[in-house]
């Protein structure tokens, strides 16, 4: 079982947490075609390789946080960003 | 083959005084402890002992351990126990498997006949056609499943599970397993080593060398003087991400198994070497064991395992073998050597014993053919961590390539040397998984906040400078110039394979699929390698050519008893609880809660509320207490009607929807002071709703100012139904006018309810009825109920349960999120899209609703079966004519007593929501009914006249 870097609660295992999945930006409901909001609703990129993606520690402090991991790996890349659900698009 | 018991051997593991009585297919036969099934068994002369899965051939011992295929038998109620591990126990009720009538005169041997119409493939090309024969098939076919019997009655055993967190986990106790433990705990290392036998030991265990019997006792005994934490007839059943282990263990006191989860900083692989059979024509006829079983049985349990023996050698393990049985008595009538060529091709005899093998050229008359072919690696383990292992055709096996570096492998898995060699070896692995694991334990108390503080820099991760085992040149013997079995377990031959290659199932991985071969019990741990050879040899090419197949977990099996564990359930009861079991409820769990679903008779509960008041116990529903300035903010956005201006001291009802526009959650939200709101969610949505606030908060609008306390528990929720409730009420309610003109419908009221301060309550209901829904501190919560009870008596006060006010609900037409709606029900579809305000700037799901606006959809309707007597069941499809194409579904019905007639909600096409609409809906029994779609979803009082009272 993965171990989780909660940055408040340390490494937890991944059962510990919610998967939140792909970090991605949420578009602007009022501009966004249906095709657009779809895309933010069900596509995602799915690489082999490194990707930023949302956890929220449900059984430790309650807190989501975004991290790189690589999907390939399951290695971690510090630090992760407390809240930060639209990753590197912020 | 007779096998008999011995005279005492010095490296035995019975206890010769010990004498322990068990049965045989219903006779008597004795043992002594620390004999296996088998080995007593054997000792009193048995030598069949299952019937093989297809053809139901005899079987006897092939290895004498874990892994023999043949040694399957049923004990008690315990099906698929391996008798050559399982210990033999006083009063222990064993039987074959497999066999009928009997294990002697199994009828089923006629299939041995139809063999050669049973080649590879066979279920599958012979039961496809015709498709409409398959269940006679299936019900003739079950009838030949190997494997023992169930017992659905069997009690649920004690299990249990252990959760650890050791530095270093050494799986496999051999000489180098415990010299890396030894090792790895001088070095400061917690450690854990298992031990898939039954002793610490490995292939010293059965040994008779006077050498080999000194280091082991030496290796005991600093194990015992060690901080290593040894756990025997235990296996490392799976590594996952991480170094998370599985860890069977078997010789628990107390649980039947227990599951232990270790979190490894480090593991060490040290399983061993497994002896691997040889394929030739007559290679599963009983007498034919490996060199192993020849060694366990003389050695440990002091059994001769025949009088006149073949040992066929290719190392020194057979040679030890040979030395072994003419120490026992049985008579050597030839060593074929297969590192100077000899050859065995054949064994002739009864389908019962080997009379004769064939060697050389030449029959040699023998009871017993003992095989020392050669190894197979179980690369398990290092396979679960990644790697892929690699075959080395000088050596004769694989070898692991490039497993991550916190998984580290000794002994027989990483090479060959003499003792001394394994053991250094093993030890160095040990010293250096010690120092990753203190460099992992850094790195992970050092990113735990809190944690205590960790003094100086990481540890480097030390460089693995153990010098290499080298790798004894072993001679490649798969198979001899006749066919024989593979795969022990699933009846598969080498010619099946050969076939199925030149069927075009040439792949390693599809010829395993196509015929089963490595899929049975021992699951490759014998066969693996020889099936790998057999594809290779018919396609011409080398086994590094044709690779291996990937080893997944488990390792060894576990009973789904350990993979279950304790059984924990536990459920939520709120503070009113006791008062619901001393009068006469009947309970159901809803979620994780435990609930009245009524106290005797639920339609008489509805009718009480329709004509006086009733109670009812509504703690379950989710309560947050939400506070700050942009709490109005925060509703607007989660729900889909408007916020900013809700008065204080009023109540709205909202409805969420998920950014998918689908519907999520309903409930009401009261504003009790200029920056204090409490919101209501269902019962079942409490934990999701504060889950999705707590993301829209922490992600999207980290700035807004608003903090979400969950209280759902600290509150006792009560809501006080019926004309009578405001009567009721003022009996009881302190600082509160309950006029109807001062505390309207929709607002909520702070007061002292029955001496209880810091009570709120809220003029809404889910049963259409004037009510007060009251909110007590939760200690509380039984005064207040018991209080209500007591001061109304004279109205005709009593209590509802959750069926009275499903009915009720029903009556009123109030959808439930989950029964009425599904994970495809759009806001609009429940029928109040008119609440859904797409002028608000933004809110979740907008586009999506957005775009349904002006779309035809399903929709949630009232349905009355025309006869008011039939209530449809929940779900029953909503048809079109006689056809069968599905034009909706009933989702609620129940019979009405204040109505007197079946009522029901569903969803159907857009087309029909119109009133008036008749429906045609398919009951379970078959017959189909007609019903009319109802004007509103209210079946009672639509116009809300009684709720506003």
């Amino acid at each position: 079982m993965l171990l989780v870097p909660c940055p408040n609660c340390g490494p937890r295992n991944s059962t510990d947490l919610r998967y939140g999945g792909e970090s991605h930006a949420r578009p602007d409901p009022n501009t966004a075609s249906p095709q657009e909001w779809r895309a933010y609703l069900y596509l995602r990129d799915n690489p082999a390789g490194w990707l930023r993606e949302n956890w929220y520690c449900a059984s430790g402090c309650r807190r989501w946080f975004s991290i790189e991991r690589n999907t390939a790996t399951n290695e971690f890349r510090d630090p992760p960003l407390p809240g930060d659900k639209r990753g590197g698009a912020a | 083959m007779t096998m008999s018991r011995q005279g005492v051997q010095p490296t035995e593991v019975i206890d010769r005084a010990a004498k322990l009585r068990f049965r045989w297919n219903g006779k008597r036969f004795s043992g002594f402890e620390g004999d296996t099934i088998a080995s007593a068994l054997a000792a009193e002369g048995e030598h069949i002992f299952s019937r093989s899965m297809k053809y139901h051939r005899p079987r006897g011992i092939l290895t004498a351990d874990y892994w023999d295929p043949n040694l399957m038998v049923q004990v008690g109620d315990d099906p698929n126990v391996r008798a050559g591990h399982r210990l033999v126990r006083n009063g222990m009720d064993v039987r074959s498997q497999n066999a009928w009538p009997s294990l002697n005169r199994d009828l089923k041997a006629a299939n041995g006949l139809l063999g050669r119409f049973l080649t590879a493939g066979f279920y599958y090309k012979t039961f496809m056609r015709p498709q409409w024969l398959w269940p006679t098939y299936e019900r003739v076919l079950a009838t030949f499943a190997p494997g023992g019997k169930i017992d659905i009655d069997t009690p649920h055993g004690y299990h249990d599970k252990r959760y650890t967190h050791p530095d270093v986990v050494v799986a496999g106790a051999g000489p180098a397993g415990i010299e890396a433990a030894l090792a790895a705990s001088t070095a400061g290392a917690r450690v854990l080593l298992v031990s898939h036998e039954h002793a610490v030991g490995g292939h010293l265990r059965y040994s008779s060398d006077a050498g080999d019997q000194g280091a082991l006792a030496e290796l005991r005994a600093s194990l015992d003087a060690s901080d290593v934490e040894v756990l025997t007839d235990s296996t490392v059943t799976g590594r996952y991400e991480d170094n998370w282990l599985g860890i069977v263990q078997r010789n628990h006191p107390i649980a039947v198994e227990r599951l232990i989860k270790a979190r490894a900083k480090v593991l060490v692989a040290a399983p061993g070497l497994i002896e691997r059979p040889y394929v030739f024509e007559g290679n599963d006829r009983p007498g034919v064991i490996t060199s192993g079983a020849a060694r366990r049985l003389i050695n440990l349990w002091g059994v001769k395992p025949g009088e006149r023996a073949v040992v066929f050698s290719a190392n020194a393990d057979g040679d030890a073998a040979a030395a072994d049985l003419e120490r026992v008595g049985t008579e050597i009538a030839a060593v074929i050597d297969a590192r100077s060529g000899g050859q065995i091709s054949s064994t002739a005899g009864s389908s019962r014993a080997v009379e004769a093998v064939m060697a050389n050229g030449e029959q040699i008359d023998a009871d017993l053919l003992v095989m020392a072919a050669g190894w197979t690696a179980p690369t398990s383990l290092l396979n679960m961590a990644g790697d892929r292992p690699v075959y080395d055709p000088a050596a004769a096996r694989f070898f692991p390539s490039d497993p991550p570096s916190n998984v580290l492998s000794t002994g027989g898995l990483a090479g060959d040397a003499d003792l001394d060699g394994l053991r250094q070896h093993g030890a160095e692995t040990g010293r250096l998984a010690a120092a990753r694991a203190a460099a992992v334990r850094h790195r992970l108390q050092a990113r735990t906040a809190r944690a205590l503080p960790v003094e100086g820099d990481e540890p480097a991760w030390a460089v693995d400078e153990r010098v290499p085992l080298g790798r004894d040149p072993h001679p490649e013997l798969f198979r001899a110039d006749t066919h024989g079995m593979v795969d022990m377990s699933e009846d598969i031959s080498s010619k099946d394979l050969v076939a199925a290659a030149h069927e075009g199932y040439d792949s390693v991985e599809l010829a395993k699929r196509y015929t089963t071969a490595t899929m049975g019990p021992s699951q490759g741990k014998l066969e693996t390698v020889n099936t790998v050879a057999a594809i290779a040899e018919a396609r011409g090419e080398t086994i590094s050519q044709v690779g291996t197949t990937v080893w997944r977990p488990p390792y060894a099996p576990l009973t789904l008893g350990a993979l279950a564990g304790r059984s924990f359930e536990p459920v939520r009861v709120s503070s009113i609880h006791p008062w619901h079991e001393a009068n006469n409820v009947t309970l159901i769990q809803a979620g994780q809660w435990l609930r009245p679903d009524h106290y005797g008779d639920p339609q008489a509960e509805v009718r009480n509320v329709r004509e006086n008041v009733g109670l009812i116990d509504v703690t379950p529903l989710g309560k947050l207490d939400l506070r700050g300035p942009d709490v109005p903010k925060l509703l607007s956005l989660l729900y889909v009607n408007k916020w900013m201006k809700l008065g204080i001291g009023r109540v709205r009802y909202g409805m969420m929807c998920a950014e998918d526009g689908v519907v999520l959650d309903d409930g009401v939200t009261g504003r009790l002071g200029e920056d204090h709101y409490m919101m209501s969610t269902t019962s079942s949505g409490a934990g999701g709703v504060w889950e999705w606030v707590e993301n829209w908060l922490q992600t999207e609008r980290p700035d807004w100012q608003v903090h979400v306390t969950p209280v759902t528990t600290a509150y006792a929720s009560i809501n006080v139904a019926g004309p009578k409730s405001r009567e009721l009420m003022r009996r009881v309610c302190e600082g509160v006018d309950l006029d109807a003109e001062a505390f309207p419908y929709m607002t909520v009221r702070e007061a002292t309810v029955a001496g209880v301060s810091g009570c709120f309550m809220w003029r809404i209901g889910f049963t259409g009825e004037l009510s007060f829904e009251l909110h007590v501190p939760a200690g509380h919560g039984c005064h207040v109920w018991e209080a209500l009870m007591d001061a109304g008596s004279d109205l005709g006060v009593g209590p509802f349960g959750l069926e009275g006010q499903r009915i009720m609900r029903l009556e009123k037409g109030h959808f439930i999120v989950g029964q009425d709606t599904d994970g495809l029900t759009l806001g609009p579809s429940t029928g109040m899209g008119s609440l859904i305000k797409l002028d608000k700037d933004d809110f979740a799901g907008k586009p999506e609703l957005a775009w349904a606006a002006d779309r035809p959809l399903p929709l949630v309707v009232a349905i009355q079966p025309d006869d008011p007597d039939v209530v449809p069941e929940e779900a029953a499809q909503i048809l079109r004519g006689d056809t069968n194409e599905i034009l909706g579904r009933i989702t609620s019905s129940r019979f009405s007593p204040t109505l007197n007639r079946s009522i029901c909600l569903g969803q159907v096409e857009p087309h029909l929501a119109a009133g008036g609409t008749k429906l045609t809906v398919l009951l379970e029994s078959g017959e189909r009914i007609s019903a009319t779609v109802i004007d509103h979803h209210a079946h009672f009082d639509p116009a809300g006249e009684r709720l506003r009272g």
